[in-house]
């Protein structure tokens, strides 16, 4: 409780009260409030307007600024803008203008008291009611207030007009079919000689045409004579982001317009006038030379003020003129450095974009040097603006800078150990994607993988998770170009990678296991060197053979075991090159002998893997508990198999040896098929064949699916008393892969079926890999800003060398080949998808416009002029019904709530539009204009759909609005 | 939509007056005001007065004790929002006269209608100051 000698001495709480009584009450300001709510609760209930228009206004205060749910008042604001009395109206439409939205139930029952106070005769009341509208209006809303706004639109008081023609604004966005009554009136106030209509109107038109600009080409004089002759920087910029938007449409448009732009550009004193003018040309009017040199100057005074906002500014429009005006940007580049260690974030963030502009094949290197730099003793935030901007610079179009990709590889991984780096799953994408993409880089790559991966300490940041996963996935899928894959075994199943979260430890735990295979085979292929050179038997190494080849091996093992081992180790692998020869993945000679395994060192890698991976059998992960499964299962196998021959011999299984060494090899083999970049869009190029009905009725599949168990499952268990026991690990799938003579039955029986139900199998050709797919789409990211280097000087200079002379520099090594997908189909579709509205409102306005110069009096068009909008409402819904079967596939992507039939042909229009005009762009528009006369006329007589849609074609192409000549 | 909302927020980052041009939960407000104040509280007079935030600009003056922050659609004239702004702060010196943050917060209604009277769907609607006031005195005189 606050004070209650104020609640003694006061029958009601007034709202000073409220607001004093918080002021006091800092400390208990919650119980003080909902104190206060509970008294607003029984106030407003009573009957007396006075009381509770007072407590809807303190619960209007306290929603305002203390964010308290006022919701459930709504039925009470109605109430008070239902009194008499002016000042509870106007409590009551505060209220309501700052609580009601789409969704409260009750918007509905303001309709009435809102169009009585349209129709008022007090201007005030009238004004409550427009900005009202204007902040609330719902579909309903607009329809049915339609009418009135269009009455005060042409009311004689001024102050009551330029509200009624801001809200049309509201009105179109909610009701486009407002269009068809206001718009007229609204083009006429653009004539207007007072300057608070003309400033009301050009601010709707700015809203319009920055929304859809084509439909106001035909306006252009009115917004030419406007910027000509107006005097108020208000509208004046106003009318600049018109052009701005109208400008690229209309090449004549912009030669007529620029000379004036560039007028007020010189003459005009005002800053923000200057800006609006710059930013006009640099955005719109790129291909006026003399334009865009008058802005690259006066850019540049802004850049030399002392005002951090103009800075700030002049860097933007920098910004925008880089793509197209590079020139530009070097231009001041002295400035753009220095804002580099400016203390404005901000303006370090833009100076940063420019410099990332500014970045091309010759200096991505020394740029990228320094800014790292920079990185290291900048703040975590703007380290990670830089490090975010080189990755996404570098990346762009399929890493096009990036000549030296070893540099790169190690960049990243520099960038990796960066305290601050927060940019993991970035450089995670980029190493993965560039170990696919670039194979000369691989080396390097598991170079600098294995540099992470051995460093427990940076298993502690959870920022690098990301990274040191990709490290162990590079490692693990390119571990033939390991110096010492022991030593990767080891970083990859240290202690500390229980750290890791369980998504990241599995990748961990796969490539691990595929370190181990690689050792396990070259091992068995050093072997077998040996094997051969003994028993001469190096031609038979082929898989068929390998009976042979087990037998002989079986004796030699022996001996190695017994008596060579330590002592011959090296002695023993000196002929690399048939092994190179036989498995392609042993690169060089000199790799070769650092790579050697004797028999313990394989030995001691199983058991090292053993050690690891058993704790992990109880983890509550099942990807992890798979894994562990699946790799001790193997390690079994080798050890009982491979490395335990006297056990072998003893036991006379000379089959189930050949088995591992084969199964080694098959997935040895089956983890050294390259992996390749996949286009995203890959699936949906695979065609749908003819016959293939996916949504067909699958209810006859059951009589089919009784006797399915057959082909598949019989298959298997034809097979796994043979593989299945080596361990029951789940080596089967890959087997099953593998294998080249699937059981005969089941092939046949596969067949049969097949036969039998040709209908829901994909045709056999179409098994291709989709890798070698074509459109990659290119990793395209908008630079995020960054900044740059802490040496200013460095950075400097460096530009002078490099920024300059744009030559590219000769490389002593030669671009590595990037695999890309062939850049065919742009990236995927962005579906085009419209504003429904938008596009209802362009077509509704374009149909105005076009007629308003066919037959400027044709007010019949307008079937709405005077008549009941709501009789209008009925007529639509009977076309609709008539038509409703045609426009159905167009309605589909309609909003459900707009189901009049004249919007489905608006959409009609909009859609042929868009794929036309491109072509046609600004066509003869004389020629148009003569068609569309025809054809708007035409149109007048018979307005129905029907006539319409066959008319679609000539609509078309009267679609571009002519310009008139006066213009041009 | 030009402007999206107009904030005023004491130095402490007390919200003093709130106007949004398009619908947002309590929720949202209180979310939104609290990170505009964190973002632009922090910022000192060297620093420019523009923020990026989100998908929009945030414009901001701050005079005396009281920020005046603007939430702006990103191809508005920066420049041109300052000058309102400055527009808004002459126009309520000149109603209530040397205008404070108390004269704000006993007479938010009146600062409303103010910006009602200026900005209108999130469009400067109305800059002349006599203009502006003439319904507001009117309204005073009656009641």
């Amino acid at each position: 409780m606050a004070s209650p000698s104020l609640m003694d001495t006061l029958f009601q709480r007034s709202l000073d009260d409220i607001i004093k009584g918080l002021r006091h009450q800092q400390s208990t300001e919650s119980t003080f409030i909902s104190k206060v709510i509970e008294e607003i609760r029984r106030e407003i209930k009573t009957t007396d307007l006075q009381t509770k228009s007072t407590a809807l206004q303190k619960l209007t205060y306290l929603n305002s600024i203390h964010s308290i749910d006022m919701s459930w008042a709504s039925f009470h604001a109605i109430e008070c803008i239902s009194s008499p009395t002016f000042a509870h109206k106007k409590i009551g439409y505060l209220a309501i203008s700052q609580s009601f939205n789409e969704s409260t139930p009750v918007i509905l029952l303001i309709t009435n008291q809102l169009r009585k106070d349209l129709n008022s005769g007090n201007e005030f009341e009238v004004s409550l009611a427009l900005d009202c509208l204007s902040r609330i209006g719902t579909v309903d809303l607009c329809r049915d207030l339609t009418s009135e706004v269009f009455t005060l639109m042409s009311t004689s008081k001024v102050f009551v007009r330029k509200k009624a023609v801001s809200v049309v604004l509201r009105l179109f966005e909610k009701y486009p079919d407002a269009v068809r009554v206001c718009f007229k009136r609204l083009v006429e106030s653009l004539e207007s000689s007072d300057s608070q209509i003309l400033s009301a109107v050009v601010g709707v038109f700015c809203e319009l045409a920055s929304k859809e600009p084509r439909s106001y080409l035909p306006l252009a004089p009115e917004f030419y004579r406007i910027l000509v002759d107006s005097r108020n920087n208000w509208v004046l910029i106003k009318v600049l982001k018109i052009f701005a938007n109208l400008a690229p449409l209309e090449p004549r448009l912009a030669k007529r317009v620029v000379e004036p732009i560039c007028d007020h550009m010189r003459k005009t004193g005002a800053k923000s006038m200057v800006f609006e003018c710059i930013r006009t040309v640099v955005a719109s009017f790129t291909e006026y030379e003399s334009a865009v040199k008058l802005a690259a100057v006066k850019i540049h005074e802004f850049l030399l003020e002392d005002d951090p906002n103009l800075k700030y500014l002049g860097l933007h429009a920098l910004s925008i003129m880089a793509p197209k005006h590079l020139w530009a940007v070097l231009e001041n580049k002295d400035v753009v450095i220095q804002s580099l260690s400016d203390e404005d974030p901000n303006i370090k963030l833009e100076s940063l974009r420019l410099v990332m502009a500014m970045v091309s094949e010759g200096n991505v290197v020394e740029i990228c040097r320094v800014l790292v730099n920079y990185a290291l003793k900048s703040d975590p935030e703007f380290c990670n603006e830089i490090l975010g901007s080189i990755l996404s610079t570098c990346c762009q179009n399929v890493y096009e800078i990036i000549i030296d990709f070893d540099w790169y590889v190690s960049l990243l991984g520099e960038m990796s150990t960066i305290p601050h780096c927060q940019k993991g799953e970035e450089i995670e994408n980029q190493l993965i994607d560039i170990g696919m993409r670039v194979k000369d880089v691989r080396p390097e790559l598991v170079r600098v993988g294995r540099h992470l991966l051995i460093d427990p300490a940076l298993l502690g940041n959870p920022f690098l998770h990301r990274i040191l996963s990709a490290a162990a996935w590079v490692c693990g899928e390119y571990v033939e170009f390991s110096r010492n894959p022991v030593e990767l075994m080891e970083a990859l199943l240290q202690p500390r990678t229980g750290l890791l979260p369980s998504s990241i430890r599995t990748v961990y735990m796969q490539s691990a296991f595929k370190v181990l295979i690689f050792c396990v085979c070259s091992y068995l292929v050093q072997k077998e060197d040996m094997t051969s050179e003994v028993s001469d038997l190096a031609s038979k190494r082929e898989c068929s053979e390998s009976s042979d080849l087990a037998s002989a091996k079986a004796p030699v093992e022996c001996d190695q075991d017994e008596g060579f081992n330590p002592r011959n180790s090296n002695q023993s692998y000196e002929d690399p090159s048939v092994v190179n020869g036989g498995h392609g993945q042993l690169s060089t000679s000199a790799l070769m002998e650092e790579k050697s395994f004797t028999h313990e060192s394989v030995f001691k890698l199983l058991n090292l893997m053993e050690l690891a991976m058993c704790p992990l059998l109880g983890s509550y992960d099942v990807e992890i508990q798979e894994r562990a499964r699946n790799a001790l299962g193997f390690i079994e196998l080798v050890k009982r198999d491979i490395l335990n021959p006297s056990l072998l011999k003893e036991a006379n299984l000379e089959t189930e040896e050949v088995s591992a060494s084969r199964i080694v090899e098959w997935v040895h083999d089956a983890f050294s098929e390259e992996l390749g970049p996949v286009s995203i869009t890959a699936q949906e190029r695979v065609l749908i064949p003819d016959e293939l009905v996916l949504k067909g009725n699958l209810a006859d599949l059951e009589a089919i699916c009784g006797n399915v168990e057959l082909p598949s499952s019989c298959s298997f268990s034809l097979r796994s008393p043979y593989y299945g026991e080596s361990a029951g690990i789940s080596f089967s799938n890959l087997q099953d892969e593998e294998d080249p003579e699937p059981s005969t039955e089941a092939t046949s029986l596969l067949t049969e079926h097949r036969k039998l139900h040709e209908l829901y199998y994909l045709p056999s050709e179409k098994n291709e890999t989709i890798t070698i797919a074509n459109d990659y789409p290119p990793a395209n990211y908008p630079s995020s800003g960054i900044n740059t280097n802490d040496d200013t000087q460095d950075l400097v200079t460096l530009t002078n060398q490099s920024l300059v002379s744009k030559r590219k520099p000769n490389h002593a090594k030669p671009r590595p080949v990037v695999v890309k997908l062939d850049e065919g189909d742009a990236a995927p579709v962005t579906a085009k998808k419209p504003e429904v509205k938008d596009d209802l409102l362009s077509g509704a306005i374009r149909d105005i416009l076009l007629g308003n110069e066919a037959k400027p009096a044709s007010s019949q068009s307008n079937p709405s002029d005077k008549s009941s909008i709501k009789k209008k409402g009925k007529e639509k819904l009977n076309v609709d019904l008539s038509d409703s079967n045609e426009d159905l596939a167009v309605r589909e992507q309609n909003n459900p709530e707009n189901p009049s039939s004249r919007r489905s042909k608006h959409r009609g229009h909009g859609k042929e539009k868009s794929k036309k005009s491109q072509g046609k762009k600004d066509g003869d528009g004389r020629e148009d204009g003569g068609e569309k006369e025809k054809q708007k006329s035409r149109n007048r007589n018979g307005k129905h759909k029907t006539r319409q849609r066959a008319d679609a074609p000539l609509n078309v192409v009267a679609q571009t609005p002519p310009i008139p000549d006066f213009l041009i | 939509m030009g402007i999206r909302f107009i904030l005023m927020v004491n130095k402490q980052g007390q919200t003093r007056l709130a106007q949004y041009y398009e619908w947002l939960t309590l929720e949202e407000r209180r979310a939104l005001e609290g990170e505009i104040v964190r973002k632009c509280l922090a910022r000192n007079d060297q620093q420019c007065s523009f923020v990026e935030h989100r998908n929009y600009k945030i414009v901001y003056r701050r005079y005396a004790s009281l920020f005046f922050l603007v939430g702006v659609d990103n191809d508005e004239n920066e420049l041109a929002i300052l000058e309102f702004i400055h527009l808004l702060v002459e126009t309520m010196d000149r109603h209530f006269g040397n205008v404070c943050e108390l004269d704000i917060m006993f007479h938010l209604e009146k600062a409303h209608f103010m910006l009602e009277e200026m900005v209108m769907n999130g469009c400067i609607v109305e800059t002349s100051k006599s203009n502006i006031l003439s319904p507001i005195q009117l309204m005073d005189k009656t009641s």
